[in-house]
């Protein structure tokens, strides 16, 4: 296992270098000149030369390529125009809202996802099946703003149960902050709720017309035991995959629903700095996001060797 | 059904075969009245409403639904219909053209790369790295860099939306290459230009008027999301995801001024959705049986 783990640390290598590489090509094709955009309309010529020598902007491009990467390798992600800190700081300082979010919401997604998931399938076709299938259809429909919005019109505004808005951290207290993070992570668990519904659904299809599972019926296991223990286990891969593939939908549901909500996290962050025109710090966070990406990814690929035997690299 | 709708070829038939696809399909059917509705209204937007969306009228301001503004104003007294309706047409205008674009470069790529064995990898890992960057972290960074000119805004939307078609459009040349009627061009002495634009071009169709639609709906997210954020155009332009936005101060005085566009937002990105599942399960059995369905 050890040796696997090394194995693929190593693969993401090139990966995370071709990611890096993307990023920076793609932020210098945006059209437009992001000197110009930082100094603002009124700024006169000189001013954008200066800004454009800071941020290195005037250099050829295979430099500052060479710089970016140089840096990156180093584990520097680049320096805020506005506060003048490390950007890896900055994030370091605003990781744990962000985790803590996007946790609770990935647990809420599995804990209502995955039961409705093979109860659709086992009911397939069914009114219960057909219910479901319409609800995740909307689900996916619903932005999370206006999720967002509803949840809070109705459970702070109207019933008064929860906080509008804001962000309590762990040291308040396990309960308060739970309590402020229930509606967050329902407006960010929507999307992903609906999405794993949907393929656990589909998986699960594929696995209860297979031989094991009438096999596991015809020696009279309990249907709630074929159903949990053979059939899911074997439709996890697909669904686990999907988790994975669509981390990058939670990372962009995460800077909308910490907008709602003022939670202080990366995803703000971002917001902030991109108000602020603060171009490092936008640049390294979307690289930080990336990044955790692909090393989800990995640790997915990993999880796959526990989940099912049969699988080797 | 597929086949005949695809194989018939005298063009009124074929016209008329797909509207009694069309008209037996009932969710096709009401999804796609729905989405015709909502973009008749955005294209009609001038001729239905009187109000000029960025007039200001600071005695009107947060009224609620009244005869004169059928769905309230907002908080600088703007008149909330006109400025939905005209929100509802950049959004439709930006999900045209990110999805004709981001059609035509994934097409490309995908074609390339299916195609040519050498150029498979190295496009496919470009692919792979524009993949793991979070589009809307994509799509924020390169409208703050360029500014907001409907553009940049295409750019940034079109690019996330890229690999997935190159992907999809790839694995159709790549089992359609083997098919015996290939072999057989190529043996006849068809150039591979010829090959590649009449036997496997027509393959990839179905799959990407799938995919098409549903990068519409991902595009009017997108667009509504930047404006939300306060990243989209400037504040004269009315966007679903501004005119949101704007209202988040008065949110719980004035909540229409969220839920109205919200709810047009959440109808135009619905019926999009389901129209698109809908021609997924005509058009492309393979994918709704183990797609999302």
């Amino acid at each position: 296992m050890l040796s696997l783990v090394l194995k693929r640390l190593v693969a993401a290598i090139p990966v995370v270098l071709i990611v890096a590489t993307v990023v920076f090509l793609l932020l210098r094709m945006a059209p437009g000149d992001p000197a110009r955009v930082i100094a603002g309309d009124m700024a006169s010529e000189e001013t954008i030369a200066q800004i454009r020598t800071n941020l290195g902007l005037d250099r050829p491009l295979p430099v500052q390529y060479g710089i970016a990467m140089g840096s990156l390798v180093k584990g520097d992600l680049g320096t805020s125009i506005v506060s003048k800190q490390p950007v890896a700081s900055l994030i370091a300082a605003r990781i744990g809202p962000t985790a803590a979010l996007a946790l609770t919401s990935l647990l809420l997604t599995v804990l209502i996802a995955i039961p409705l998931g093979v109860l659709s399938a086992w009911w397939h076709r069914r009114t219960f099946d057909r219910l479901t299938m319409a609800l995740t259809v909307l689900a996916f429909s619903v932005p999370a703003f206006v999720v967002g919005y509803v949840l809070i019109l109705l459970f702070s505004v109207t019933l008064n149960w929860f906080p509008v808005q804001g962000y309590a951290p762990l040291t308040d207290g396990v309960g308060r902050f739970l309590y402020q993070l229930v509606l967050p992570s329902l407006t960010l668990a929507t999307v992903f709720v609906a999405l794993i519904t949907r393929i656990t659904r589909a998986s699960m299809l594929d696995v209860l017309g297979e031989d094991f599972v009438r096999t596991a019926r015809a020696k009279g296991a309990p249907e709630r035991y074929v159903l949990f223990r053979h059939a899911l286990r074997n439709a996890a891969a697909p669904i686990v995959t999907v988790v994975g593939v669509a981390i990058t939908t939670l990372i962009s549901g995460v800077v909308v629903t910490e907008t709602i909500f003022n939670i202080p996290g990366v995803g703000s962050l971002i917001v902030d700095a991109v108000l602020a025109r603060d171009y490092p710090v936008v640049q390294g966070t979307i690289l930080f996001f990336s990044f955790i990406y692909v090393f989800v990814n990995l640790a997915i690929d990993l999880i796959y060797v526990l989940l099912d035997p049969r699988i080797r690299y | 059904m597929t086949m005949t709708v695809a194989l018939s070829p005298p063009p009124r038939s074929r016209l008329r075969a797909a509207a009694r696809v069309v008209l037996h399909d009932r969710v096709m059917l009401w999804s796609l009245l729905l989405l015709l509705l909502l973009i008749a209204v955005s294209v009609f937007a001038p001729l239905l409403t009187a109000h000029d969306p960025a007039i200001l009228s600071p005695r009107d301001r947060l009224k609620g639904v009244s005869a004169a503004h059928w769905l309230g104003t907002d908080s600088l007294g703007r008149d909330l219909f006109a400025r939905i309706i005209y929100g509802g047409r950049l959004s439709i205008t930006l999900a045209v053209l990110v999805s004709v674009s981001s059609v035509i470069v994934g097409l490309l790529f995908g074609l390339v790369a299916g195609f040519f064995r050498r150029l498979d990898a190295p496009i496919m890992r470009l692919m792979d790295g524009i993949m793991a960057i979070p589009g809307l972290l994509l799509a924020i960074a390169m409208v703050a860099l360029g500014g907001a000119q409907i553009s940049t805004m295409v750019l940034a939307i079109a690019i996330p939306e890229v690999p997935r078609i190159a992907r999809l459009v790839r694995s159709v040349v790549l089992s359609v290459r083997e098919e015996p009627y290939v072999e057989a061009s190529f043996g006849m002495g068809s150039s591979t230009l010829r090959v590649l634009v009449w036997h496997i071009l027509p393959s990839t169709i179905n799959p990407l008027v799938v995919q098409a639609t549903f990068v519409c709906a991902a595009a009017i997210l997108t667009e509504a999301v930047l404006g939300f954020l306060g990243l989209g155009f400037p504040p004269e332009v009315p966007s679903l995801g501004s005119i949101i936005a704007e209202g988040r101060p008065y949110f719980q005085r004035a909540p229409w001024i969220i839920l109205f566009p919200g709810t047009f937002l959440a109808l135009l990105i619905l019926a999009i959705n389901m129209f698109g599942d809908a021609l997924r399960d005509r058009l492309d059995p393979r994918l709704a049986r183990k797609g999302r369905n």
